[in-house]
């Protein structure tokens, strides 16, 4: 459906998009993840056509799209604060598209009532966007965007000014509509939870360039870099020497999986994967933050960086008490060399 | 971007420099010490003294009066608070030869005071303080005002918890964030009274004389060019002075205030001081802005033989006195006939020129705006005369042509379209027009689709505001209208000008058509206009 073949866009010296190359297939929803200025929104703008390319193309169905107005590209984009008209009403902004490709009054009408069935809000045609809350604003601007039916779909943080319960739910829904309506969907956000709960692949991007791409799964048991592995949260990374199934790194000995390279690397440690053998000298509990059922405890060495520990409550050893440790190697991911 | 450029070219730069020109070069050679020769005259001294003095104190009395009305009109919620707000917006639109008038009704010979006590101020300088701040009140209220009721009152509340008494929760956080709004506000009246023509032209006599009335009367009685030249240039160099502080306490009110809806921040007065801070800015408003037109009213009916439409009617006839070539009732006409081409004129350039500068941004663009609010304060004297002596052989024979007149009231009018338009085109989000160009939407299309819905409002009040000062505009007028052709102000001011009871009635009757005339539109345009979209005006 979509190809970007070495698409770079240079904000002065800067290059927000490096020579990215992305592929979008019919029906597949992509999830881009990064960090603000990343390039992830810069990526949607060029291929909506109101970023202009400095080189590389973007195809659409096959068809080069250089040349060819924002207009007519058949695309539908949803902003990142929706940038629903204000001086219309939610049944003008979503009739907006339909009426701009020249449908007919009643066709208009037809079509309006359909959609705002679909997000959920039966009968609003006559409501004022001012007064809509954060989530119906996000449900009308869904239905705007797709009351054309754009041949692709793009979202920019599609739920990023929502609160948290509301975005659970939302991105919920969204997947099983864009599953049912089979939209190609390409969204970009900075939410890992979003990314993963919604996109059948999530592609992370780093400084203007694609860091990993697969699926949610692969991601995150996976990370491909240290920069992916902290982007997703984890912070229990350490640089290692990795020899055989062994690796030695400033907390001690830990196993690694069969066939890992070999090496100067970087380990990750999932906080699962640490667990508490006992009393010892090599380790102090710094402190224990309080999860529901399970406890982060932060575990300070007697040199390199803090390592955090996931452990079940009743196993969770007091603050400031001295224990051993040890890896399980299910959990433990050798990385490239920190980049 | 062009064609305002070569307007304020050719209508604007050109005549003034031509002015300058043959003062300071009669001959053919500069002459830079006649700057200094003027400027060393004991009577020009004083002219400068009293400009300054006169503006300065205009501007510490509005402030006085109009910042208790600002805040009531910004904090307290009362029953007629619209009708009162509008009531206060009138005379900044109201013509200056109007509001001369009105203050001669009530203080001058034969005037209200006068008959009832004696007293009359038309000598004195307290007329003009007076009728300078009935004009600005709306300024003050309108600029302070408009930002003191949205700053959030939770920002006070915060400072109270934190310990601060109610004086001291304003002082250091209202009122900081006040500061630049009524420091813009100051400078605004300054720089209206510092140029003031009308009213110092009646109310004022030959006893008091700003810069302005001294031009015209240097080149209208005296034919003294060079000391009219120099006296523009000093005017010129003061304006653009006043304008450049200006801009940059605008620069600085834009730092992030917390502001909030107006609606939520206005409450019902409590208490009897907050009751009688509202009486006493009720009565002020009576007293300074109501009485005044009252009485004008009241005036324009009183013949001598009782109340009557004796002057309305003298107004259609000629009179023997030559003071004018037609029945003065036809200015009325004159009047709307220029008006709707000088609003045709200002829209249309101030509409391209507020276009381009919210397309382009840097040094340029702002040089451009600041160059385009020049006109309010260069003296429209100068630019009437101008046009007499630079528009009148090819390629712009003009002379002759009624265009002559829209043409300089259009001058005076662009600036404050361009102000109006300029918020409202800022405040088009790019990103609206990016949506509607992927919904499907041409570039063209996207313009009327999204811009012109929210600009169409603001270009209305920008005509509004472009009509009514053409209306009222008279310094450049007084000298382009032709005899046969005044408008209303100038046939007011010639009416003023002769002695005798009826020519005093007529011009108080002329007055009271003007300020209806004016009253219409101005209430045509406060239907249109919300707090929010419109701009410093």
């Amino acid at each position: 459906m979509l190809s970007i073949e070495d698409a770079t866009v240079r904000f002065g010296e800067r290059a927000v998009l490096d020579a990215v190359d992305l592929e979008v297939a019919e029906h597949e929803i992509v999830c881009v993840l990064g960090p603000s200025g990343s390039g992830k929104s810069t990526l949607l703008r060029a291929v909506a056509g109101l970023q202009a390319l400095d080189s590389g193309r973007v195809l659409l169905a096959g068809a080069d799209q250089a040349g060819v107005p924002v207009h007519r590209r058949g695309v539908g984009l949803m902003f990142q604060d929706h940038q629903l008209f204000p001086q219309r009403d939610v049944g003008g902004n979503v009739a907006f598209g339909p009426r701009m490709r020249g449908a007919g009054k009643a066709a208009q009408a037809e079509r309006v009532r359909e959609l705002l069935d679909l997000v959920g809000l039966p009968g609003a045609e006559r409501r004022s966007v001012a007064a809509l809350s954060g989530g119906e604003q996000q449900r009308v601007a869904l239905a705007r965007a797709l009351a054309p039916r754009p041949r692709l779909l793009m979202l920019d943080e599609p739920l990023g000014q929502l609160d948290r319960g509301l975005r659970e739910r939302l991105v919920v829904e969204l997947r099983q509509l864009f599953g049912r309506l089979g939209t190609t969907v390409l969204a970009v956000t900075h939410d890992q939870g979003e990314a993963f709960a919604l996109a059948d692949r999530v592609v992370v991007m780093r400084d203007g360039r694609i860091a990993q791409s697969g699926t949610p799964v692969d991601v995150w048991s996976r990370p491909a870099s240290e920069f992916v592995a902290r982007f997703l949260g984890f912070d229990n990374v350490v640089a290692a020497r990795v020899t055989g199934t062994l690796a030695q790194t400033v907390w001690g000995p830990v196993p690694v999986p069969d066939g890992s390279p070999q090496g100067d690397r970087v380990l990750l440690v999932r906080p699962g994967g640490v667990r508490i053998e006992g009393d010892g000298e090599a380790w102090t509990v710094e402190s224990r933050t309080f999860r529901g059922d399970r406890v982060a405890v932060r575990l300070r060495p007697a040199d390199g960086p803090a390592l955090e520990a996931d452990l079940p409550l009743r196993e969770a050893p007091a603050e400031g008490a001295r224990v051993a440790v040890e890896f399980r190697v299910e959990d433990v991911v050798v990385l490239e060399a920190a980049a | 971007m062009a064609l305002p450029v070569a307007f304020f070219g050719v209508f604007f730069a050109w005549p003034v420099a031509s002015i300058v020109e043959r003062g300071l070069r009669p001959d053919g050679s500069w002459r830079f010490g006649r700057i200094g020769e003027t400027l060393s005259r004991p009577d020009i001294l004083d002219v400068l003294g009293f400009t300054v003095w006169q503006a300065l104190a205009s501007t510490a009395l509005t402030l006085l009066l109009a910042l208790p009305g600002a805040y009531v009109f910004a904090r307290f919620d009362f029953p007629g608070k619209n009708v009162l707000r509008a009531v206060v917006t009138v005379p900044f639109v109201l013509p200056t030869v109007l509001v001369g008038t009105a203050f001669l009704a009530v203080v001058g010979r034969g005037g209200l005071t006068d008959e009832l006590w004696g007293l009359r101020l038309d000598t004195s300088v307290w007329a003009i303080l007076l009728a300078h701040v009935f004009f600005n009140y709306a300024v003050v209220v309108r600029t302070v005002g408009g930002l003191w009721s949205q700053l959030d009152p939770r920002q006070e509340e915060a400072a109270r918890v934190l310990g601060a008494s109610r004086w001291t929760a304003w002082r250091t956080v209202t009122l900081p964030a006040l500061v630049p709004a009524v420091s813009a506000a100051a400078l605004m009246v300054f720089l209206f009274t510092f140029t003031s023509f009308g009213v110092v032209q009646i109310l004022g006599g030959d006893a008091y004389s700003t810069l302005e009335a001294e031009i015209y009367r240097q080149t209208a009685r005296l034919l003294d060019l060079p000391t009219a030249a120099v006296l523009t240039l000093v005017q010129f160099v003061a304006v653009g002075a006043i304008l450049g502080v200006h801009a940059w306490t605008v620069r600085r009110r834009e730092t992030a205030l917390r502001l909030v809806a107006p609606e939520r921040t206005a409450r019902r007065p409590r208490g009897a001081g907050q009751w009688a801070l509202l009486a006493g800015v009720l009565l002020s408003v009576a007293l300074l802005i109501l009485l005044p037109l009252g009485v004008l009213v009241e005036r324009s009916f009183a013949g001598p033989g009782g109340y009557g439409l004796g002057y309305y009617r003298a107004l259609g006839s000629l009179d023997e006195s030559g003071t004018f070539l037609v029945p003065p009732l036809e200015a009325i006409g004159n009047s709307l006939r220029y008006a709707v081409a000088a609003t045709a004129i200002a829209v249309v350039i101030g509409g391209l020129a507020a276009a381009a500068l919210t397309r382009r941004a840097g040094r340029l663009v702002r040089g451009f705006d600041a160059l385009l609010m020049l006109p309010l304060g260069v003296s429209a004297v100068t630019v009437g005369f101008g046009f007499l002596i630079t528009l009148d052989e090819p390629p712009f024979d003009l002379r002759a042509s009624w265009i002559l007149v829209p043409l300089a009231q259009a001058l005076v009018g662009v600036p404050f379209v361009v102000r109006t338009m300029l918020p409202v085109l800022r405040a088009v989000d790019e990103r609206l027009r990016e949506a509607a160009a992927v919904l499907g939407a041409s570039p063209w299309r996207a313009w009327r689709e999204v811009d012109l819905p929210m600009v169409r409002r603001a270009l209305l009040i920008a005509a509004g505001f472009a009509f009514a000062v053409s209306l009222g505009e008279f310094g450049a007028t007084v000298f382009i209208a032709r005899p046969d052709s005044p408008t209303l102000p100038v046939a007011v001011a010639r009416l003023l000008g002769r002695p005798g009871e009826l020519n005093y009635g007529q011009a108080m009757a002329l007055s009271t058509i003007l300020m209806v005339v004016c009253a219409v539109s101005l209430l045509l345009l406060e239907r249109l206009r919300t707090d929010r979209t419109s701009g410093e005006f």
